[in-house]
């Protein structure tokens, strides 16, 4: 099927043409980049949520129970569920699916595993445009569920607009949710499994920890400049955002029990608030600018990637060159910098700085 | 360009179709699936052959293995392959039943549109090497 074919079939609503352009976003197919730049003009209007946290804190359970919430109430629902791949083979067993017994045999609720494919990066761009495709297809929630550990993790998470992170009860003292990162995506706080033992202690915990932030400027989803800081140094997303506006946004603590649905009410009422405020508060509009630029950077990083390898093909293999280190001949730094001296003079011919990414995080918008 | 390289891998569908609690195989199966580099998505047990047939459109799969040990396959295989056929999917899926089917129903089976059954004793490394071979291009 030809690329227009398929858009038009995506557009008409036919699940198979959704799962195949997934397909193609994800196999970097030829041509995919056209199809998926077509589906901006018809999407934005999703609301999408992020759901993470460590594995068995019950997220795959509680989307079903969210998309079975939703589905009820006459709204349509994606759902991508990422699991991680071996570093070893590059194989994956995605076991998400497993959960999601509420929606079977309908259509309307499309759930989509996805696993970590390529090189950092990769995953989160492959995620942006899975959204993109379930958004333009029409879907009015989706959800986005991944395990939360690590930089690469929590910038797919960031695709969201809301980011519920999960907190299983007895799952270690607070510290262990800061080490992660994890207090400052949270716009939601998701204590599953609330009645087991140390529920209460578990919710005590994080609430002291919120109100800790609170009093310090430091409150989870709010400005975090500390940790903000941190996470600036390797990729600064939604920095802008962060800095110009005070958040107005307290991070609520919701308690499950996503086997028998107890709290999905107030979960879902919880992540209409968020939405409400982002909207009211024009963060909204900020969030999104700031998504967008993300994309421009991950997807020019990506190419300058593609670009550098196809050179180290010309150069001959990198286990030629590597060969040549080990015998003592050369050594990586000069073979990088030999590599990269004729395209940093290119690019300074382009007179385009501001497009050049080094690194430190510049601004790409024009100034 | 190199970032437009293809990244395709081999998606399989790992199914246990209706009433058989026994998974130690398709347990096995994923493993092995992912240990070849392939991404396996797995069912879980007790699964309608309806919510196969969405697992299989939804996920794109290229390769679906059904694993059956109930004797029930004549009743739910068909049933899965016609619902394949229903959203356009049955030309490229390559479909496989693994588990306990008897000498005479392979045919038949066969016949519909199963492209190899893999009986108890099957060296993992052959249904590895039958799905390199033969699973279809996207």
């Amino acid at each position: 099927m030809s690329n227009e074919d398929l858009l038009e079939a995506l557009l008409a609503g036919e699940h198979r043409a959704l799962a195949r352009v997934i397909s193609k976003i994800e196999d970097r197919s030829p041509g995919h980049r056209e199809l998926v730049s077509k589906l901006y003009a018809h999407s934005g209007e999703a609301d999408v949520i992020g759901i993470t946290g460590s594995p068995g804190a019950g997220k795959s359970t509680l989307v079903d129970k969210l998309a079975e919430t939703y589905h009820e109430r006459g709204q349509t629902v994606g759902i991508i569920a990422i699991d991680p791949s071996s570093p070893f083979s590059g194989g994956a067993v995605l076991g998400d699916r497993i959960r999601m017994v509420s929606t079977v045999g309908d259509m309307d609720v499309f759930v989509r595993s996805m696993s970590a494919r390529g090189t950092l990066g990769g995953l989160s761009t492959a995620t942006a445009d899975a959204v993109k495709a379930m958004d333009a297809f029409g879907k009015d929630k989706i959800i986005v569920e991944t395990v939360g550990a690590g930089q690469n993790e929590i910038d797919v998470v960031r695709t969201a607009n809301t980011v519920a992170v999960l907190v299983p009860p007895s799952s270690g003292d607070v510290i262990q949710t800061l080490k992660a990162g994890i207090l400052e995506i949270a716009d939601v706080f998701v204590v599953n499994k609330a009645d087991c033992p140390g529920a209460d202690r578990t919710v005590q915990e994080l609430r002291e920890m919120l109100q800790l932030g609170e009093d310090a400027g430091l409150g989870g989803g709010g400005s975090n400049r500390h940790s903000q800081a941190v996470i600036d140094a390797h990729n600064d997303w939604r920095s802008e955002a962060k800095e110009e506006i005070e958040s107005g946004w307290s991070t609520p603590i919701v308690e499950t029990v996503a086997m028998d649905g107890t709290g999905i009410e107030e979960l879902i009422n919880a992540l209409a608030a968020h939405r409400e405020y982002l909207v009211n508060s024009g963060e909204r509009a900020d969030h999104v600018r700031d998504r967008y630029a993300q994309e421009i950077r991950t997807l020019l990083r990506e190419d300058v990637h593609g670009l550098l390898e196809d050179e180290l093909e010309r150069a001959g293999s990198v286990h030629d060159l590597a060969d040549a280190v080990r015998r003592g001949q050369t050594d990586p730094y000069t073979i990088t910098r030999k590599l990269l001296d004729p395209v940093e003079t290119c690019l300074e011919g382009l007179d385009s700085d501001r497009l050049v990414d080094d690194g430190s995080g510049t601004d790409f918008r024009p100034k | 360009m190199s970032s437009e390289q293809n990244q395709e891998s081999i998606r399989c569908l790992v199914a246990k179709a209706g009433l058989d609690g026994h998974d130690r195989g398709a347990h096995v199966i994923a493993r092995a699936f992912r240990d070849a580099g392939f991404e396996v998505i797995y069912s879980g047990l007790h699964k309608a052959p309806e919510e196969i047939v969405q697992a299989a459109v939804q996920e794109d799969v290229n390769v679906l293995g059904i694993s059956i040990l109930s004797g029930a396959h004549s009743t739910l295989v068909p049933k899965i392959l016609n619902g394949l056929e229903e959203y356009g999917a049955a030309a490229d899926t390559l479909v496989l039943v693994g588990g306990v089917i008897p000498e005479e129903d392979r045919e038949e089976l066969e016949a519909q549109g199963v492209a190899n059954i893999f009986g108890p004793g099957t060296a993992v490394e052959e249904t590895i090497e039958f799905v390199r071979e033969n699973a279809p291009e996207r």
